[in-house]
């Protein structure tokens, strides 16, 4: 009752975030808050693997740029009007372009997930870190698509007939998404394959014996997991109408890695409090000084040394 | 044919570079069970240190001390501090403490020593070139060479035949056992890690003067160790070696022949592009190749 009192007050007050910004004087708080729940998307969608799958996956980031690269591209090959490899148009519809972002990152993430996923332990964590740093100099040397100096496209996707480039709009429509999102991890979680995935984490040997496919199991939540941090990248292209290598750079799988233990792992609103939580403290750093990362580090290792056994139980038992 | 073998040699200053750095983070991997991401910063602590050094005094000798000795205590002081406390805990609580020790580590050297990218010369003694009797060879990169092959002896003679070895084979396979028999397991970890953070500021101040010192030079180089500790085995010191010779040899020669290889086959900007592309990922689909073979590596270790 509790929880459910406190979500309530929570989607309330991100509600009515985008009047309250204009009342203090501060629009620019209101993109701000769409960067929260997009980053907060991207960490719910980690967790996905990391909380409830026990998979340590320091490689989100990767999947996050190959989101935003969709769009990225789909939107500049709409506009010039050219088929992407001769084949494909581009399109300029941002439920299109969604839907082809979460489909190129599910299909990354199937790819790296099925070779990751042949280690567990401190090799997965290495894997995934490798292969994220990969697509990222793949795409520093993709030329055609401005390499390193990235992509910029002039509008915001189009979606039915709202005024995209209003800042407010595109905050409701952000939230709108992971709102969405949200109801799908719960659905998902709380199916046969949630718990599935949950037995896995407690005690593989014990579900492969009682003949569970652990592999599959785990190979497919690693996919759900990448095509929700493509569907956040998706946002982020579109709220920064640009798209870079440095969206997919290492210290981006960290972060999220950060919002989900901050905010509780096993839970599935958590990574999004983390993320508020994360960004909001780094936000005030910056204000103090400009190398907020000197305090934020240590902060952050006796984060992790006060609190005995882990912020959050994850992964059960003893690797 | 002589570009070839010039090539090779660049390879190999490579790999044993990366051998330097793997073969701490696999020792710490397989004494403490522990993944180490703040090791790059121990690499980036000593070339920043040898580079201050260098510019201070002047001297090249001075500098490689400097260097040693700065990223030593800074590892040991990690360990103490920081380390220490994650052995029983489990890898996502250690990715999470050493990436805020990146953080930190990263912050403070901008802090001291500004984003600037700092250069350092090769010593005047090394600064020429040697006639290997095909063609001449830069004489730093030679000694890089040689001071890479000689630790890496060193160290096998270290593990394999003096009593700190075996305790250090013995800790990696029994912990418990090498503690119940009354060795002090937790100043042998302090000891290895050191080690560790010794050889990675040796890499560093040895790559000072051939790359700009820079701040985050220490994560683009982990994240290629990782995927030398990875192929190699976890645990193991000599798969570390022998994949971080591949790794170096793989990188440098795609690199410096695929472009003309794809030039025959196609137009020079798009073969350059495409040339680049792939060599760039040519070390990571390397592993996945590794991965679809042998899952735990060339030479899987003890754990």
């Amino acid at each position: 009752m509790r929880k459910l009192i406190a979500s309530a007050l929570g989607l309330a007050l991100l509600l009515a975030w985008p009047f309250i910004a204009e009342k203090m004087g501060a629009p620019a708080l209101i993109s701000l808050f769409t960067r929260m729940m997009i980053l907060g998307l991207a960490a719910s969608a980690l967790n996905i693997a990391l909380g409830f799958g026990g998979l340590v996956s320091l490689g989100h980031a990767a999947f996050y740029g190959i989101g935003a690269y969709a769009i990225g591209i789909s939107t500049t090959h709409a506009i010039s009007g050219l088929p992407f490899l001769g084949l494909l148009p581009g399109s300029d519809q941002l439920l299109v372009n969604v839907l082809v972002a979460m489909l190129v990152s599910g299909c990354a993430a199937a790819i790296i997930g099925a070779l990751a996923l042949r280690t567990s332990g401190i090799q997965f964590i290495m894997i995934t870190l490798a292969f994220a740093q990969m697509v990222f100099f793949l795409f520093l040397a993709l030329k055609a698509y401005g390499g390193d100096d990235g992509l910029t496209f002039r509008r915001r996707n189009v979606l039915f007939d709202l005024n995209m480039r209003d800042d407010a709009t595109f905050f409701y429509v952000t939230l709108g998404f992971l709102l969405v999102w949200l109801a799908v991890c719960a659905r998902v979680l709380h199916s046969r394959f949630g718990l599935l995935l949950g037995g896995i984490r407690q005690n593989e040997r014990r579900m492969q014996a009682v003949g569970v496919n652990t592999f599959r199991v785990k190979w497919i939540a690693f996919i759900i997991s990448g095509m929700g941090a493509g569907l956040a990248g998706a946002l982020m292209a579109n709220l920064g109408r640009f798209v870079s290598p440095d969206l997919m750079h290492w210290t981006t799988s960290g972060e999220l890695l950060i919002m989900c233990v901050l905010g509780g792992s096993g839970t599935i609103v958590g990574p999004v409090l983390g993320a508020f939580a994360l960004m909001g403290l780094e936000a005030t750093l910056n204000t103090w000084t400009e190398h907020w990362q000197a305090i934020l580090g240590p902060l952050l290792v006796l984060m992790v040394l006060a609190f005995k056994g882990g912020l959050a139980r994850i992964g059960g038992d003893k690797p | 044919m002589t570009l070839i073998l010039e090539q090779l040699l660049n390879g190999l200053q490579l790999g044993v570079m990366l051998f330097l750095l793997a073969a701490g983070l696999t020792l710490v991997f397989g004494i403490m069970g522990v993944i180490n991401l703040a090791h790059g910063s121990l690499y980036m602590v000593g070339a920043y240190a040898a580079a201050f050094a260098a510019k201070l005094t002047g001297s090249f000798l001075l500098a490689i001390p400097a260097g040693l000795a700065a990223a030593a205590l800074t590892g040991m002081a990690v360990e103490y501090l920081v380390i220490r406390h994650l052995y029983a805990r489990d890898h996502l609580d250690q990715v999470l403490a050493t990436f805020g020790l990146i953080l930190f580590f990263n912050q403070t050297i901008i802090l001291l020593f500004g984003r600037q990218p700092l250069f350092v010369q090769i010593p005047p003694a090394l600064s020429g070139a040697v006639d290997l009797g095909l063609f001449p060879y830069p004489a730093y990169r030679l000694c890089i060479i040689a001071a890479g092959l000689l630790s890496a002896g060193a160290l096998f003679l270290l593990i394999q035949r003096t009593r700190l070895g075996m305790l250090v084979r013995a800790g990696a396979t029994h912990r418990e056992m090498v503690q119940a028999l009354g060795v002090d397991i937790r100043l042998l970890s302090t000891i290895v890690f050191g080690l560790g953070a010794l050889l990675a500021g040796f890499a560093g101040l040895m790559a000072g003067p051939l790359l700009s010192v820079q701040v985050g030079m220490g994560e683009q180089i982990l994240i290629l160790t990782f995927v030398v500790v990875v192929i190699g085995g976890l645990g193991s010191v000599a798969g570390a070696f022998w994949s971080a010779l591949l790794v170096g040899l793989v990188d440098t020669s795609l690199r410096a022949f695929l472009p003309q290889i794809l030039r025959g086959m196609m137009a020079g900007s798009e073969a350059d592009a495409l040339a680049s592309g792939i060599s760039a990922m040519g070390v990571y689909l390397l592993m996945a190749l590794v991965l679809l073979i042998k899952p735990k590596g060339l030479f899987p270790g003890h754990a």
